[in-house]
């Protein structure tokens, strides 16, 4: 008697605890929205333009890779998305298209696809991207060259460029309510520290990014600026002002948190995460760059490997 | 099934079933028309005439392949040979699978009985093999890798499974019986008794073995972990446990042992545990080689295409495709998933996520070792990524966010391995 049911066969085990792939970017789309919705406010309507721009031509790349590599399409899967989210928030308002544009490519098709896709990518490809970009179009990656046609009820230039050059004199009237609250010059989503904290605590508590790397990563930063502060008061600013001035708490949460290119045992990511952060500050206070976040992080995903190999030694290895 | 939870993603919890509080009496499966015993095949010859079509059994024959010894196992009941078709089990192990018509009544074959007075070892390899729970009694007796502990584990090996405990603790005196016979049949004296210690709190009796306890907490009664928590040390690279000189055996086997032996047969009921489509528990008993469907319609658990049927339990029970397949002396429980709980691994690659690296009990690099394992670099990952620290419990698979199937990446890497190595040897 042959039985005529077909049913399913695989490999143990038979459970899983339902998580995937595509949840863990939507949800991390979702923790971006409140700083979002706060810069599109602040920067109106020529971030809508950038921002839909960026994730729209994001898409557009990865379907047109899987396409041309025969490639099941991965659009689904949302990381597209988030790659093209995250670029944007990073740019200021008035990136003219053709930036928007070859930035998404070069995240998607270099700084993701290139490397290997999902999972194999050493560096953030959005970061990779933005760094190509500066290196390659300085003037229009400045964001107080290119928001100077902007009018704004608040201090219309970057705060951390203005500390830089002038001392922490020059911030000395930029309330750190205003920095909070996302009143600073900045790229689109990465003004308003309040709502980047409250997307981050929401990853966090879902599990989906592992608290040590932000909060090593802020400890770090902070700790460093305060040791710049105390040796020399007129010349560095404090921590509070670096932690909410520039990228700092966008990178945080959304870029140094990105698995494929941080580690994930314990100790690696309280390493990586304050690494990251004392090397922001070196850049910040000692470096040329004014912000230091986007080359900070590429260090740290080339030292990640190297990080990660510190481990726990596995059950009944002796060596 | 746990899902994960809305907050967080804490470790995974998962208890071994204790049987303390209800102590279910097993339902008795009737005889079915047919049953399938797989014996071992040795290929390339014919089979004997004992088990030629036609030739009539009796229940607790000893039927082997071919005459003049070689692997055997007990008709577990009395009828008529039907048919013979080759069978091909887990990892490529040849078996024939024969069909027996079976007759009401059961005549049984006495050989053993004369046997009872002397336990050897050849007794347990003739007609043990395939008794409930059974064990491959063969291993005893290699000269090679002289044995010098077993250990006998009263614990289920997976989640939700009772049968193994169920024995343990409602024919205590048999599974003593079962373990002195052992002790003089093989002149072995230390024997480790392993159970979940709080199966066992209020127990005070006597054992004449060396009783340790381990958590209930999956997944300290797997086999590779028992060994771990007695002697602290791992398997290596192309080890077994009897080449370190290590015997397992399960409660279940022993206690037959013990039954055969006072009562003059060997069992030939299976204890399972089947766990219907909404996890409820039934413990059966049923012949060995009853087709599974018959069970599933007896206790009302409809079958439907695309549901899935799972020997063993949720975590390292393996699939089959059909409900004819027959229950077999180790089949410890029946798994039944409603095709709308089935969650279906996917092809995408490690996002690094390191959910396994927080979930793994034995802290194998899993992130790192699946990489090379489907690159196929089974020897790399030995070498650099610890694959011989895992102990197959399938949690990082549980937990995996790219859905990779990890566990059968793991078993197969061991498996190619422990092939290569046998090749190696028979070319030196
Ligand atoms: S690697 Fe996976 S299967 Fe092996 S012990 Fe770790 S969690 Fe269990
Ligand atoms: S859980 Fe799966 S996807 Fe995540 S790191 Fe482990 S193997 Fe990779």
């Amino acid at each position: 008697m042959i039985s005529q049911k077909k049913f399913v066969v695989s490999h143990a085990p038979f459970w899983h605890n339902g998580s995937g792939v595509p949840e863990r970017h939507f949800n991390a789309i979702i923790a971006t929205a409140p700083a979002v919705l706060m810069g599109l406010g602040y920067f109106g309507i020529s971030a809508v333009a950038a921002l839909c721009l960026s994730v729209a031509t994001a898409i557009g790349w990865e379907w047109l890779f899987c396409l041309i590599s025969k490639r099941e399409s991965t659009v689904a899967d949302g990381q597209a998305i988030l790659i093209g989210l995250i670029f944007g928030m990073l740019l200021p308002a008035t990136a003219p298209w053709w930036l928007v544009v070859t930035g998404t490519f070069l995240a998607i098709v270099v700084g993701k696809q290139l490397f290997g896709g999902i999972g194999a990518t050493p560096f953030h490809p959005a970061v990779l991207s933005v760094a190509i970009l500066t290196a390659s179009w300085k003037m229009y990656m400045d964001i107080d060259a290119q928001l100077v046609n902007l009018n704004f009820d608040f201090t219309p230039y970057h705060p951390l460029v203005a500390a830089k050059a002038f001392g922490s004199q020059a911030i000395s009237d930029i309330s750190i309510c205003d920095l909070m609250i996302g009143k600073q010059i900045g790229g689109i989503g990465t003004t308003c520290g309040l709502a980047l904290i409250l997307g981050g605590v929401y990853l966090i508590l879902r599990g989906y990014v592992r608290w040590q790397i932000p909060v090593s990563f802020i400890a770090g930063l902070c700790i460093t600026a305060a040791l710049f502060h105390l040796a020399n008061p007129e010349k560095y600013a404090g921590p509070i002002f670096h932690l909410f001035a520039g990228y700092t708490l966008f990178a945080a949460f959304f870029l140094i948190t990105d698995d494929s290119s941080s580690p994930v045992n314990h100790i690696p990511m309280l390493i990586y995460g304050a690494l990251g952060g004392v090397i922001t500050m070196l850049i910040r206070n000692v470096g040329t760059d004014a912000d230091g976040i986007i080359f900070a992080v590429l260090l740290i995903n080339i030292c990640n490997p190297l990080i990660d190999k510190i481990r726990p030694k596995a059950v009944g290895k002796v060596a | 099934m746990q899902l994960k939870s809305f907050f967080g993603s804490p470790k995974p919890e998962f208890r071994y079933e204790l049987l303390s509080t209800a102590f279910p009496e097993p339902m008795a499966v009737a005889l079915p028309e047919t049953v399938t015993l797989l014996i071992p095949e040795q290929p390339g010859t014919a089979p004997c005439q004992a088990i030629k079509a036609g030739a009539k059994v009796k229940t607790g024959q000893k039927l082997s392949w071919d005459a003049n010894g070689g692997p055997s196992i007990v008709s577990s009941v009395t009828g008529t040979i039907q048919s013979h078709t080759p069978y091909t089990g887990d990892y490529g192990k040849k078996f024939a699978a024969i069909g027996i018509a079976t007759e009401k009544a059961d005549q049984w074959d006495e050989s053993f009985q004369s046997l009872t007075g002397e336990p050897t070892v050849q007794t347990l390899i003739d007609h043990f093999s395939g008794a409930p729970g059974g064990a491959d009694f063969s291993k005893l007796t290699d000269p090679g890798k002289p044995i010098k502990t077993i250990v006998v584990y009263g614990g289920d090996t997976d989640l939700l499974v009772e049968t193994n405990l169920f024995v343990l603790k409602s024919r205590i005196s048999a599974v003593m019986n079962g373990v002195k016979i052992l002790k003089s049949a093989t002149g072995i004296d230390e024997i480790f008794a392993v159970a979940p210690s709080e199966a066992f709190q209020n127990y005070d009796g006597h054992f004449e073995a060396n009783v340790k306890g381990v958590p209930v907490d999956y997944p300290a009664c797997q086999p590779l972990m028992i060994y771990y928590q007695l002697f602290g040390k791992m398997l290596e690279q192309g080890q077994s446990f009897e080449d370190t000189g290590v015997f397992f055996i399960r409660a279940e086997a022993v206690g037959a042992i013990g039954q055969a032996f006072s009562q003059g047969r060997v069992p030939v009921e299976k204890i399972l545990t089947i766990l219907d489509k909404s996890q409820r528990k039934h413990l059966v008993s049923a012949r060995i080689g009853t087709p599974i469907g018959g069970i599933l319609k007896m206790l009302n658990i409809s079958l439907n295409d695309r549901d899935r049927i799972i020997f063993g339990g949720p975590m390292t029970g393996r699939a089959v495709y059909s409900e004819q397949q027959p229950v077999q002396f180790d089949t410890d429980a029946i798994l039944v998933q409603d095709a709308n709980d089935i969650i279906l691994n996917s092809d995408y690659p490690c996002i690094n996520c390191g959910e396994c690296i927080r979930t793994c009990p034995t802290r194998v690099p899993v992130n790192m070792l699946i990489r090379f394992l489907e690159a196929g670099e089974y020897q790399d990952g030995a070498d650099l990524y610890d694959l011989y620290s895992c102990v197959e419990c399938g949690l990082c698979s549980y937990v995996c966010t790219a859905r990779i199937p990890i566990l059968q990446y793991i078993k197969l890497a061991k498996f190619e391995l422990a092939r290569m190595t046998l090749a190696e040897e028979k070319n030196d």
